[in-house]
Protein backbone atom coordinates (compact mmCIF):
# COMPACT_ATOMS: atom_id res chain seq x y z
CA UNK A 1 0.00 0.00 0.00
CA UNK A 2 1.34 3.14 -0.70
CA UNK A 3 1.07 6.11 1.82
CA UNK A 4 -0.66 9.19 0.38
CA UNK A 5 1.93 11.85 1.12
CA UNK A 6 0.74 14.85 -0.39
CA UNK A 7 -3.22 15.08 1.54
CA UNK A 8 -4.05 17.25 3.80
CA UNK A 9 -4.26 14.69 6.75
CA UNK A 10 -2.31 12.12 4.97
CA UNK A 11 -5.83 10.00 5.82
CA UNK A 12 -8.69 9.58 3.19
CA UNK A 13 -11.45 9.63 6.43
CA UNK A 14 -9.51 12.88 7.97
CA UNK A 15 -9.46 14.72 5.05
CA UNK A 16 -13.27 13.51 4.34
CA UNK A 17 -14.62 14.99 8.08
CA UNK A 18 -12.34 18.49 7.80
CA UNK A 19 -13.36 19.15 4.46
CA UNK A 20 -17.06 19.27 6.24
CA UNK A 21 -16.20 20.87 9.45
CA UNK A 22 -14.66 23.78 7.01
CA UNK A 23 -17.64 23.63 4.44
CA UNK A 24 -19.47 24.10 7.59
CA UNK A 25 -17.36 26.89 8.84
CA UNK A 26 -17.30 28.53 5.33
CA UNK A 27 -21.36 28.31 4.79
CA UNK A 28 -22.02 30.43 8.03
CA UNK A 29 -19.58 33.11 7.67
CA UNK A 30 -20.67 33.40 3.79
CA UNK A 31 -24.85 33.52 5.12
CA UNK A 32 -23.62 36.06 8.05
CA UNK A 33 -21.81 38.05 5.67
CA UNK A 34 -24.45 38.24 2.71
CA UNK A 35 -26.91 38.67 5.36
CA UNK A 36 -24.60 41.57 6.78
CA UNK A 37 -24.57 43.48 3.37
CA UNK A 38 -28.44 42.75 2.81
CA UNK A 39 -29.65 44.22 6.47
CA UNK A 40 -27.14 47.18 6.03
CA UNK A 41 -27.86 48.58 2.37
CA UNK A 42 -26.37 52.23 3.39
CA UNK A 43 -23.22 50.11 5.58
CA UNK A 44 -20.85 53.21 6.47
CA UNK A 45 -17.35 53.10 7.26
CA UNK A 46 -16.94 53.32 10.52
CA UNK A 47 -19.80 50.58 11.02
CA UNK A 48 -17.56 48.35 8.44
CA UNK A 49 -14.48 48.67 10.36
CA UNK A 50 -16.13 48.61 14.24
CA UNK A 51 -17.49 45.18 13.04
CA UNK A 52 -14.28 43.96 12.19
CA UNK A 53 -12.61 45.04 15.00
CA UNK A 54 -14.97 43.12 17.18
CA UNK A 55 -12.76 40.10 18.67
CA UNK A 56 -15.64 37.51 18.29
CA UNK A 57 -15.18 38.59 14.12
CA UNK A 58 -12.07 38.24 14.61
CA UNK A 59 -12.22 35.01 15.62
CA UNK A 60 -14.62 33.90 12.93
CA UNK A 61 -12.94 35.49 10.90
CA UNK A 62 -9.24 33.74 11.55
CA UNK A 63 -11.60 30.76 11.84
CA UNK A 64 -12.49 30.88 7.89
CA UNK A 65 -9.16 32.02 6.95
CA UNK A 66 -7.57 28.48 8.25
CA UNK A 67 -10.89 26.75 6.96
CA UNK A 68 -10.55 28.53 3.37
CA UNK A 69 -6.68 26.99 3.43
CA UNK A 70 -7.59 23.27 4.34
CA UNK A 71 -10.79 23.56 1.94
CA UNK A 72 -9.23 24.44 -0.91
CA UNK A 73 -6.22 21.89 -0.52
CA UNK A 74 -8.19 19.41 0.37
CA UNK A 75 -10.39 19.78 -3.08
CA UNK A 76 -7.93 20.89 -5.41
CA UNK A 77 -5.58 18.08 -3.95
CA UNK A 78 -9.13 15.86 -4.95
CA UNK A 79 -8.96 17.85 -8.84
CA UNK A 80 -5.10 17.25 -9.32
CA UNK A 81 -5.10 13.88 -7.85
CA UNK A 82 -7.87 12.72 -10.62
CA UNK A 83 -6.48 14.77 -13.61
CA UNK A 84 -3.34 15.26 -13.56
CA UNK A 85 -1.96 12.31 -13.74
CA UNK A 86 2.36 13.28 -13.95
CA UNK A 87 3.92 13.32 -11.08
CA UNK A 88 5.86 16.11 -11.61
CA UNK A 89 3.50 18.39 -13.11
CA UNK A 90 1.03 17.42 -9.93
CA UNK A 91 3.74 18.50 -7.39
CA UNK A 92 4.37 22.07 -9.24
CA UNK A 93 0.68 22.47 -9.37
CA UNK A 94 -0.32 21.17 -5.63
CA UNK A 95 2.65 23.89 -4.79
CA UNK A 96 1.30 26.67 -6.50
CA UNK A 97 -1.92 26.33 -5.01
CA UNK A 98 -0.57 25.45 -1.40
CA UNK A 99 1.59 28.84 -2.53
CA UNK A 100 -1.62 30.47 -2.56
CA UNK A 101 -3.51 29.58 -0.06
CA UNK A 102 -0.27 30.25 2.22
CA UNK A 103 -0.04 33.97 0.59
CA UNK A 104 -4.39 34.29 1.36
CA UNK A 105 -3.98 33.26 4.88
CA UNK A 106 -1.05 35.93 5.67
CA UNK A 107 -2.81 38.57 3.79
CA UNK A 108 -6.21 38.14 5.78
CA UNK A 109 -4.16 37.89 9.26
CA UNK A 110 -2.69 41.06 7.56
CA UNK A 111 -5.99 42.59 7.17
CA UNK A 112 -7.71 41.38 10.17
CA UNK A 113 -4.75 43.24 12.17
CA UNK A 114 -4.29 45.92 10.12
CA UNK A 115 -1.00 45.53 10.11
CA UNK B 1 -23.95 13.51 -19.72
CA UNK B 2 -26.34 12.82 -16.71
CA UNK B 3 -27.68 15.53 -14.79
CA UNK B 4 -25.72 14.18 -11.46
CA UNK B 5 -22.56 14.40 -13.33
CA UNK B 6 -23.14 17.65 -14.41
CA UNK B 7 -23.86 18.72 -11.03
CA UNK B 8 -20.65 17.51 -9.66
CA UNK B 9 -18.70 18.72 -12.33
CA UNK B 10 -20.02 22.19 -11.75
CA UNK B 11 -19.02 21.63 -8.13
CA UNK B 12 -15.70 21.23 -8.90
CA UNK B 13 -15.30 23.99 -11.24
CA UNK B 14 -16.89 26.34 -9.07
CA UNK B 15 -14.33 25.26 -6.79
CA UNK B 16 -11.46 26.44 -8.72
CA UNK B 17 -13.29 29.39 -9.69
CA UNK B 18 -13.52 30.61 -6.22
CA UNK B 19 -10.09 29.91 -5.23
CA UNK B 20 -9.30 32.05 -8.17
CA UNK B 21 -11.49 34.37 -7.53
CA UNK B 22 -10.63 34.79 -3.91
CA UNK B 23 -7.85 37.32 -4.56
CA UNK B 24 -10.46 39.63 -6.26
CA UNK B 25 -12.60 39.64 -2.97
CA UNK B 26 -9.27 39.76 -0.63
CA UNK B 27 -8.23 42.88 -2.67
CA UNK B 28 -11.49 44.14 -2.03
CA UNK B 29 -11.57 43.21 1.44
CA UNK B 30 -8.29 44.74 1.98
CA UNK B 31 -9.01 47.97 0.50
CA UNK B 32 -12.19 48.08 2.17
CA UNK B 33 -11.07 48.12 5.66
CA UNK B 34 -7.63 50.27 4.93
CA UNK B 35 -9.46 53.71 4.77
CA UNK B 36 -12.36 55.74 4.46
CA UNK B 37 -11.13 56.47 0.75
CA UNK B 38 -10.38 52.77 -0.21
CA UNK B 39 -14.00 51.92 1.61
CA UNK B 40 -15.41 54.81 -0.32
CA UNK B 41 -13.44 53.47 -3.62
CA UNK B 42 -14.98 49.70 -3.20
CA UNK B 43 -18.16 50.75 -2.66
CA UNK B 44 -17.76 53.35 -5.86
CA UNK B 45 -16.71 50.45 -7.89
CA UNK B 46 -19.45 47.90 -6.74
CA UNK B 47 -22.57 50.41 -7.70
CA UNK B 48 -20.86 51.94 -10.67
CA UNK B 49 -18.09 50.32 -12.66
CA UNK B 50 -19.77 47.48 -14.83
CA UNK B 51 -16.35 45.00 -15.27
CA UNK B 52 -16.26 44.95 -11.12
CA UNK B 53 -20.36 44.10 -10.90
CA UNK B 54 -19.65 41.25 -13.35
CA UNK B 55 -16.90 39.95 -11.83
CA UNK B 56 -18.45 39.93 -8.57
CA UNK B 57 -21.90 38.65 -9.24
CA UNK B 58 -19.46 35.86 -11.15
CA UNK B 59 -17.68 35.55 -7.77
CA UNK B 60 -20.93 35.31 -5.86
CA UNK B 61 -22.55 33.18 -8.17
CA UNK B 62 -19.73 30.59 -7.52
CA UNK B 63 -19.78 30.91 -4.11
CA UNK B 64 -23.78 30.16 -4.56
CA UNK B 65 -23.87 27.05 -6.63
CA UNK B 66 -20.56 25.88 -4.51
CA UNK B 67 -22.73 26.02 -1.18
CA UNK B 68 -25.54 24.30 -2.67
CA UNK B 69 -24.22 21.94 -3.91
CA UNK B 70 -22.14 21.34 -0.84
CA UNK B 71 -25.22 20.83 1.37
CA UNK B 72 -26.47 18.75 -1.31
CA UNK B 73 -23.44 16.77 -0.88
CA UNK B 74 -23.86 16.59 3.20
CA UNK B 75 -27.62 15.35 2.67
CA UNK B 76 -25.71 12.60 0.61
CA UNK B 77 -23.24 11.84 3.98
CA UNK B 78 -26.35 11.20 5.79
CA UNK B 79 -27.85 9.12 3.55
CA UNK B 80 -30.26 10.57 1.33
CA UNK B 81 -30.37 11.03 -2.40
CA UNK B 82 -28.53 8.04 -3.07
CA UNK B 83 -30.61 6.05 -5.33
CA UNK B 84 -30.83 6.79 -9.17
CA UNK B 85 -34.22 8.17 -9.07
CA UNK B 86 -33.52 10.35 -5.90
CA UNK B 87 -30.37 11.40 -6.75
CA UNK B 88 -31.37 12.74 -10.08
CA UNK B 89 -33.92 15.04 -8.40
CA UNK B 90 -31.76 16.49 -5.94
CA UNK B 91 -29.14 17.18 -8.70
CA UNK B 92 -32.21 18.95 -10.77
CA UNK B 93 -33.35 20.76 -7.16
CA UNK B 94 -29.35 21.75 -6.78
CA UNK B 95 -29.51 23.59 -10.43
CA UNK B 96 -32.88 25.15 -9.84
CA UNK B 97 -32.13 26.34 -6.13
CA UNK B 98 -28.63 27.46 -7.61
CA UNK B 99 -30.25 29.37 -10.76
CA UNK B 100 -32.87 31.45 -8.28
CA UNK B 101 -30.30 32.48 -5.78
CA UNK B 102 -27.57 33.64 -9.03
CA UNK B 103 -30.70 35.51 -10.36
CA UNK B 104 -31.27 36.81 -7.14
CA UNK B 105 -28.01 37.87 -6.65
CA UNK B 106 -27.79 39.55 -9.81
CA UNK B 107 -30.64 41.30 -9.16
CA UNK B 108 -29.09 42.92 -5.75
CA UNK B 109 -26.23 43.64 -7.88
CA UNK B 110 -27.43 45.48 -10.08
Amino acid sequence: MVTQITSFGRSGLYDWMMQRVSAVVLSLYTVFIIGYLLVNPELTYEQWSALFEATWMRVFSLMVLLSIGMHSWIGLWSISTDYIKATGARFFFQSLCGFVMFVYVVWGVQVLWGL
Amino acid sequence: MPVTAIVSILHRITGIILFVGLAFLFYAFDLSLESQEGFDTVVNAFQTNFLVKFVIWGVVSALLYHFVAGVKHLFMDMGYFEELESGRKAAIANLAIAFVLIVLAGVWIW
